[in-house]
């Protein structure tokens, strides 16, 4: 069935590719995704024990964590600095304070009076080809060690390491998993608007060691992350059939969704990885289908007549929420994963689309449109409590990072009529719909938020 | 803005009248050479039918002015068998892109049935549906966007 299809990109990109993404994989046999952590006690000082974190994040919403964060050293040292600093702020729960590395215990009374809640000490040793990062995170107000962790790793993944201990300043302060060790998978643009290049392409979270994976040759939208492993599910229109395909990261490989007839388009992932909803084109419309993966079984779930599409399964896999025309306009309805009666559950004013559903399981996401305009809004599964986090002429395809917190999406402006003015790209917005921030990925569309880096 | 719509419908016009006009040339028993589009040709098509037709916002249905232009379109098939064409459907940007994909299925689907409803062979015809990432017009205005909701038929 597939191999009848014409790769997307050449075998020896996809070689480079496979390469490129099999060494991502930390040092140390035997260990999950080769990171190599080993604890680091307490040196003369109290070691708290390992519970429940003191602030909230909504505390933090409000005020960001002063956290005291010292240069680890210089070279990559201080890259990796630069980077853990950029993850607290950029999240906007935490406000690193810059400051000289201590000798031993930090002087938390000096701390304390620059206001500082929480306290970073740590070195960067190069062991020849491998970093070993010794790191500890100290609770300045009881002059404890919350963590000691050292950390190991090929001398290229520093970044990664910079991510990692973010994250766990992330959740031992606030209580939840943090998420800056993490990509977000998109679409970059290029060219006159007309007919713009799209390629699939990847990046780090916080916009770096962005790489392309497809060659631009046709067009391609809407990548989705497969939330239990390196996968994506994806559009090309290679050789003229609009289609969903699936990509490996790891091995580069590439294979064609189903054999659909029609049009198939708007895939997500089941929350286990293990199947695909996606939509298929019929005469006027569209009807939603689940892709088993391991079998490539495939289950139609809609048959409306309608334009039923951009579905996106509640966490527990119980629920589909989806896009559906089929009461006149746009509108936003919630059904059983197996399908059957659907309730309409978005009644603001104007048209909506694009809905995910938060994995937290307590909030979807949408775009809606009205008067010309897009806003960016969450709601309650039930459509309640409905929210407007930001506005813009186009706001659309929202994607949560893995803990929820925060969303991804496309940010376009409107174009003069010569095309002049035109500037798409990713942006990212807490749920709150405080701290929108765009993302330094250029000209972008159609973020996708992975799964953490395993 | 309003200017330049009216100027495209004008021009659409402009090459109808021309075609009517030619075909109304009194035959002077004169050796004719052909000039303008090849017969069957894609520009063939443009000049004698019109390859585009226009739809309201977030509508499928044809208006009159679109089933003329089909009405062409499919006249013109008949007198050219061999051909086969495609019909691209798409939107203006003020629907999400994955809507917009079906939409623009769902306006090549209004022109395809069209035209099979007036003796098109529907194996001479395919649909395909570009959203809002193929605009016609390249502005954000009232004028482009009338423009880009389309179904715009192409010689293959």
């Amino acid at each position: 069935m597939t191999s009848s299809v014409k790769p997307l990109i050449p075998d020896d990109d996809a070689d480079r590719l496979a390469a490129a993404f099999g060494r991502r994989g930390f040092m140390g046999a035997g260990v999950a995704g080769g990171l190599m952590a080993t604890p680091l006690f307490a040196a003369g000082a109290a070691h708290a024990q390992a519970g429940d974190a003191e602030i909230t994040v909504d505390q933090a919403r409000t005020a960001p964590i002063p956290i005291v964060l010292p240069s680890l050293g210089s070279g990559v040292a201080q890259q990796i600095t630069d980077v853990i600093s950029a993850d607290l702020a950029n999240c906007g729960l935490f406000r690193p304070i810059s400051a000289s590395m201590p000798q031993g215990t930090p002087d938390f009374g000096s701390y304390k009076s620059m206001g500082a809640r929480a306290a970073v000490t740590g070195k960067v040793m190069d062991q020849g080809g491998s970093l070993r990062v010794e790191f500890r995170l100290w609770d300045v107000v009881t002059g404890k060690q919350i963590q000691g962790t050292a950390y190991t790793a090929a001398a290229q993944d520093w970044r990664r390491i910079a991510h990692v201990i973010a994250d766990v300043i992330y959740g031992r302060l606030l209580g939840e998993q943090g998420y800056f060790n993490s990509r977000i998978a998109y679409i970059a643009r290029s060219g006159p608007r007309a007919h713009q290049t799209t390629r699939l392409a990847i990046m780090d979270q916080d916009g770096a060691d962005s790489r392309y994976l497809t060659n631009g040759q046709w067009l391609t939208l809407t990548p989705r992350f497969n939330p239990a492993n390196s996968e994506l599910a994806f559009m090309s229109y290679a050789n003229y059939r609009p289609r969903v395909y699936l990509f490996n990261l790891n091995t580069g490989q590439q294979r064609l969704l189903g054999d659909f007839s029609g049009i198939s388009f708007a895939p997500r992932f089941s929350p286990d990885g293990r199947s695909v909803v996606l939509s298929v084109t019929r005469g006027g419309g569209s009807d939603i289908y689940t892709v088993d993966l391991a079998t490539m079984a495939r289950r139609q779930i809609t048959s409306s007549g309608a334009i039923d599409t951009s579905p996106s399964y509640s966490p527990d896999g119980s629920q589909i929420v989806f896009n559906s025309d089929r009461g006149g306009s746009p509108q936003l309805y919630i059904m059983s994963a197996a399908g059957g009666d659907a309730k309409r559950i978005s009644y603001g004013h104007g048209y909506y689309g694009s809905p995910v559903w938060s994995p937290r399981g307590d909030l979807i996401a949408f775009s809606r449109i009205a008067n010309g305009s897009f806003s960016l809004g969450v709601m309650a599964p039930d459509g309640t409590g409905e929210r407007i986090l930001t506005q813009g002429f186009t706001v659309e395809s929202p994607t949560f990072c893995p803990n929820g917190r925060v969303l991804a999406f496309c940010r376009q402006s409107s174009a003069g009529s010569n095309g002049a003015g035109f500037a798409t790209g990713i942006s990212t917005i807490d749920i709150t719909g405080f701290h929108e921030r765009a993302l330094p990925a250029g000209s972008a569309s159609d973020p996708t938020w992975s799964p953490l880096n395993k | 803005m309003k200017l330049k719509l009216l100027g495209a419908a004008g021009m659409a016009l402009f090459l109808a009248a021309c075609s009517d006009h030619a075909n109304k040339n009194v035959n002077t028993g004169a050796a004719t050479q052909q000039v303008g589009p090849a017969p069957g040709s894609e520009a063939d098509l443009v000049a004698t039918a019109g390859d585009r037709v226009l739809f309201a916002l977030n509508q499928n249905t044809l208006s009159s002015d679109a089933k003329a232009t089909l009405d062409k379109q499919a006249a013109w098939l008949a007198k050219y068998p061999q051909v086969h064409v495609q019909i691209a459907g798409n939107c203006d940007d003020r629907g999400t892109e994955e809507y917009n994909i079906a939409l623009g299925e769902r306006r090549a689907n209004a022109a395809h049935d069209y035209l099979v409803a007036k003796g098109v062979d529907a194996s001479r015809i395919t649909t395909i549906s570009y959203g809002k990432d193929r605009p016609t017009a390249v502005g954000d205005d009232e004028a482009s966007w009338a423009q880009n909701r389309n179904a715009i038929t192409a010689v293959q």
